[in-house]
C-alpha cells in the first residue's frame, strides 16, 4: 500500500519535472517579462509531492512494513522510535531519496527568492535543476528504488546496523546533504549564466545567499559525522582522512573558496569566469564524491554500499554532467585581463583561493591515487594520514598568517598602516606559545609554528571584532569565522600534542597506575535494554596532582537485531578535556583490555566548527534583513 | 591555437580520468562473487603469520573442508563476526585459515588475543597483494572450498547466523 503511494508520487514527479522543463521553454518563447504563474505552480505540487513521498517512506519505517525491502533490510519492529525515523535515511536508498528533496525544494525556492533577477536566467537554472532532478529521480526509481516490495511478507525486519543508531548520526546526512545537494541551485545557476549572459555583481548576489546556505549545513554536517565517528567507532580522534570523510571535504573547500572569490565578484565585478568554475566544481565534486563512496570503487573503513551498477550509473551521469559544463565554458570563455594590485584585498582573496585549491588538489590526489595505481598498474596502495598530514600541516601555518593579514586590506591598492600591530601581536603570539611550552610541555618545531600562527590569526580576529564594534562595520559574520577557524587550528594542535593514550589489561578489582593517574576497575554488571544487552563496566579514575575523581562505564553491547557486538566508549567530556575509555572482553581469561584516554580541548573542537559555521548562518541572516 | 592545445588536454585529461573510473569499475566486477563459485582456486601463496612458510594448496588439500576468512583489527564487521568464526572452530571436518588483511601485526596479535582465536592456521598478507588472487575486494570476506579447492561459497561481509547455518550443514554432509 505504501509502497503504491510512493512510486506513485516518484512517477508523478517525473512527469512534473518533465512538465516543468516543458512550460519553461514555452514560457522563453513569449514576451512576458515574468515567470509564468503556471510554472510557480507545477514547481510548488513537485515540492509538495516530494515531500509527501519522502513522509510514506518514514511512515512506512514508523510504522515497520516490513512489505518493503528497504523497510526489511534496514529496521526492525523493536528499534526505538527516532531510529526508525532517521533509518529513513540510514541507507541508500533512503538517502537517494533525501538527495531529489532537497535538489526539488531548492529548485523550488530559488525561483521564488530571486524575483528581482532576469526571467531568462530563472527560467534557465530552472530547466538545467529539473534535468538534475529527472536525472537523479531516474536513477531513484529504476535502480535504487526505496519502495520495492519483497514477497513474502518477512514477519521481521533484520534491523539498522546498531553503530548507525547514534543522535549524531541521525542528523548527519540531512545537514551534509543540504550543503552538498544544495550545491547544485548554483551549478544550475551558474550554466544560466553563462547560457543567458548574465554575469558580474547581479549574479553573484544571486547565488551569495545560497552558497552560505551550503556552506554552513556542509559545515555542520561534517562535524556531526566527525563527532559520530569519535563517541560511536571509538576510534578516539576527530578526523582520519578516510575516503568517506575526504568526500565530504572536497565540495567545502571549493564552497569557501568560491564563498570568497564571490565577494570580489560582487564588489570589483571581477573573476567573473572564476566564480563560474568554482560553482561548477562545487556539485562536481559532491557527486564525485558520491560515486567514490557509493560505488565501491575505493576501499574504506566505512564503506557501506558496494553496487557496481549503481557506480556505472552515477558515472554515466557525472561524466554528462563535466563534459556539458566544460565545453559550455570553453565556449563562453573571455580572456579578461584583470589588472589586480599585487597588494589589495582582491589578491588576499585570490591567496585564499590558491590555498584551497591546493588543499582541494591533495586531499582529491589521496582519495583517487589508489584507484589509479590499481587500475594502471594493478598494485593496491593506500593512501593514509601520514601523506594529509605531512603535505598539509606546513602550508596550513602560512595560510594562518595570510587569513589574519587579509581581511584588514582594502580594496583596489592596499597600505599596510598597521606593521607595527601586526609585528606586535606576532610577538605576543610567540609568546603565549612559549608560556605553554614552559607551563606544561615541549613539542616539536612544526606544532610550535602550528601554535603561534593558529594565536596569532585569534588576536588580529579578536583585535578586528574590538574595531568592529566601535565601528559597528557589519563585518562581524566574517570575523567569527575566522577567529573560531584560528581556534580550531589552536585546539587541535593542542589535542594533538597533549593527548594522553595508556593500553593495558585489568580484572576486577584491580588498578593501574601512571603518571598521576590511578584507574581502578571497580565493578561490572549486566543490563537489558530495548533493544540490546550490555555488559557495563565501571572504573574510577584519579588523579592525584588536580585531585580529580571520575567514574566512567564503558559497555560492551550485544544486539538482537541484527545480532552485533559493538564496544561503547565512556566519555566524560569536560571543559578542558575529555576522559575516554572503551573495554572489551578477552577471551577465556577474567581480563578485560581497557583502552585509555586523555584528549584535551576535543570539546572546543566541536564547539570552533559549531561557531565557524554559525559565522556563514550569521551573514545569511545580515543579508536578509538588508533584502527585506 | 595554444588555446586549442589548452582545450582539448583540458578534455582529454578528464576523458583519462572517467576512463579510469570506469575501467576501475569494471575491475571490481572480476571480483564479482558469482563467477568464483565451482572455480577452483589455483596459485595460492600465502606467508604464514608467524613464520616465513609459505601455505600452499597441498596443506589446503589436507582438510575436508577449509573457511578462508580475511580479516584486519581494524576492521569493525570483523568483531562482529568473530563470534561465529569461534563457533565454527569447533567443527570438526572444516579448518579454519585465517588470512590478516593489511594489518600490523602486533594489532593484530592484539585482536586475537583480546577476542579469541578462532583459527587454525594463520597467514598474513600485509600489502593486501596476495588476498587479491582470492577475488578480495573488502573486508571481511570469507571464502569456503572443499578437498578439491573447488569454491561452494563465497561471503562478502561478516558471516551471519544464516551463514553459520549453511556453512555447519555443508560441512556435517
Amino acid at each position: 500500500m505504501l509502497s503504491n503511494i510512493g512510486n506513485t508520487l516518484l512517477f508523478l514527479n517525473l512527469l512534473l519535472g518533465v512538465s516543468i522543463i516543458y512550460f519553461a521553454f514555452q514560457n522563453l518563447k513569449t514576451n512576458e517579462i515574468t515567470v509564468s504563474k503556471k510554472i510557480y505552480h507545477i514547481c510548488l505540487f513537485q515540492s509538495t509531492f516530494i515531500i509527501i513521498c519522502f513522509i510514506t517512506l518514514v511512515t512506512a519505517f514508523v510504522v515497520s512494513d516490513f512489505s518493503i525491502i528497504n523497510v526489511y533490510q534496514n529496521s526492525h519492529s523493536l528499534k526505538p522510535f527516532f531510529y526508525k525515523v532517521s533509518g529513513t535515511w540510514g541507507n541508500h536508498e533512503g538517502s537517494l531519496l533525501l538527495w531529489v528533496i532537497i535538489l526539488t525544494i531548492f529548485s523550488f525556492l530559488f525561483l521564488l527568492y530571486n524575483k528581482h533577477h532576469p526571467k531568462n536566467y530563472r527560467i534557465y537554472s530552472l530547466i538545467i535543476q529539473n534535468i538534475l532532478i529527472l536525472g537523479f529521480l531516474f536513477f531513484l526509481l529504476f535502480n535504487s528504488n526505496p519502495f520495492s516490495k519483497i514477497l513474502p511478507i518477512p514477519k521481521e525486519g533484520l534491523g539498522l546496523n546498531p553503530i548507525l543508531q547514534d543522535p549524531a548520526l541521525a542528523i548527519h546526512p540531512p545537514l551534509l546533504y543540504i550543503g552538498f545537494v544544495g550545491s547544485s541551485i548554483y551549478f544550475s545557476a551558474a550554466i544560466s549564466s553563462l547560457l543567458t549572459n548574465y554575469s558580474g555583481k547581479l549574479f553573484a548576489q544571486s547565488i551569495k545567499n545560497w552558497v552560505l546556505i551550503s556552506w554552513s549545513f556542509q559545515t555542520l554536517g561534517i562535524l556531526a559525522g566527525s563527532i559520530w565517528a569519535y563517541y560511536e567507532l571509538g576510534w578516539g580522534g576527530f578526523w582520519f582522512w578516510d575516503p568517506v570523510e575526504n568526500a565530504s571535504l572536497l565540495p567545502w573547500f571549493a564552497m569557501s573558496a568560491l564563498l570568497h572569490s564571490l565577494i570580489v565578484l560582487e564588489k570589483r565585478n571581477l573573476l567573473y569566469f572564476w566564480v563560474i568554475v568554482l560553482c561548477l566544481l562545487t556539485f562536481i565534486l559532491s557527486v564525485t564524491g558520491t560515486f567514490l563512496v557509493r560505488s565501491g570503487i575505493l576501499n574504506s573503513v566505512h564503506t557501506f554500499a558496494n553496487d557496481p551498477s549503481r557506480g556505472l550509473y552515477i558515472l554515466i551521469f557525472l561524466s554528462l554532467m563535466i563534459f556539458a559544463s566544460v565545453l559550455l565554458l570553453f565556449n563562453k570563455f573571455k580572456n579578461t585581463s584583470y589588472n589586480l594590485n599585487s597588494n589589495s584585498k582582491e589578491t588576499f582573496i585570490l591567496v585564499n583561493n590558491w590555498f584551497m585549491i591546493f588543499y582541494l588538489i591533495t586531499v582529491l590526489l589521496g582519495t583517487v591515487y589508489p584507484i589509479f595505481t590499481e587500475v594502471l598498474t594493478d598494485n593496491k596502495v593506500s593512501v593514509g594520514p601520514p601523506f594529509y598530514n605531512t603535505v598539509i600541516i606546513p602550508i596550513v601555518i602560512l595560510f594562518l598568517l595570510f587569513m589574519s593579514v587579509g581581511p584588514q586590506a582594502q580594496w583596489i591598492k592596499n597600505k599596510f598602516y598597521n606593521l607595527n600591530l601586526l609585528l606586535k601581536i606576532l610577538i605576543g603570539s610567540i609568546l603565549i606559545n612559549f608560556s605553554i611550552i614552559y607551563l606544561f610541555k615541549e613539542y616539536s618545531l612544526l606544532s610550535n609554528f602550528i601554535v603561534i600562527s593558529a594565536v596569532f590569526l585569534v588576536i588580529s580576529s579578536l583585535i578586528d571584532l574590538y574595531k568592529s564594534f566601535k565601528k559597528l562595520k557589519k563585518d562581524s559574520p566574517r570575523i567569527l569565522s575566522h577567529l573560531s577557524f584560528g581556534f580550531l587550528i589552536l585546539f587541535i594542535g593542542l589535542n594533538y600534542n597533549f593527548s594522553l593514550e595508556k593500553d593495558f589489561n585489568l580484572k576486577l578489582g584491580e588498578k593501574k597506575n601512571f603518571e598521576n593517574y590511578s584507574i581502578e576497575f571497580t565493578d561490572i554488571k549486566l543490563q537489558d535494554f530495548k533493544n540490546y544487552k550490555a555488559v557495563i563496566g565501571e572504573f574510577k579514575i584519579n588523579n592525584s596532582k588536580e585531585n580529580f575523581n571520575q567514574s566512567l562505564y564503558p559497555e560492551i553491547r550485544i544486539y538482537d537485531n541484527p545480532s552485533t557486538i559493538t564496544y561503547e566508549a565512556s566519555i566524560r567530556s569536560g571543559i578542558l578535556k575529555d576522559y575516554y575509555i572503551t573495554m572489551s572482553n578477552i577471551d577465556r581469561s577474567d581480563y578485560y583490555n581497557i583502552k585509555f584516554q586523555k584528549k584535551p580541548f576535543m570539546m572546543w573542537i566541536w564547539v570552533s566548527v559549531i561557531f565557524i559555521s554559525l559565522g556563514g548562518f550569521l551573514r545569511l541572516y545580515q543579508n536578509a534583513k538588508k533584502n527585506y | 591555437m595554444q588555446k586549442k592545445i589548452i582545450k582539448s588536454s583540458i578534455i582529454l585529461f578528464i576523458i583519462f580520468i572517467i576512463g579510469v573510473f570506469f575501467t576501475g569499475l569494471n575491475k571490481s566486477s572480476i571480483y564479482d562473487t558469482k563467477n568464483l563459485v565451482g572455480q577452483k582456486i589455483t596459485n595460492i601463496k600465502l606467508e604464514r603469520f608467524n613464520n616465513n612458510r609459505i601455505i600452499t594448496e597441498e596443506d589446503l588439500k589436507k582438510n575436508d573442508f577449509t573457511l578462508i576468512n580475511f580479516w584486519a583489527s581494524w576492521c569493525a564487521p570483523c568483531r562482529v563476526e568473530h563470534p561465529i568464526l569461534l563457533k565454527l572452530n569447533k567443527e570438526k571436518n572444516l579448518k579454519l585459515l585465517g588470512v590478516n588483511f593489511k594489518d600490523k601485526k602486533n594489532n593484530a596479535l592484539k585482536f586475537l588475543r583480546d577476542l579469541g582465536n578462532p583459527y587454525d592456521d594463520l597467514a598474513r598478507d600485509e600489502l593486501g597483494k596476495y588476498s587479491i588472487n582470492f577475488g578480495i575486494y573488502g573486508i571481511p570476506e570469507s571464502i569456503l572450498i572443499n578437498k578439491d579447492l573447488v569454491i561452494i561459497k563465497k561471503f562478502i561481509g561478516p558471516i551471519s547466523q544464516n551463514d553459520y547455518t549453511y556453512i555447519k550443514n555443508t560441512v556435517r554432509e
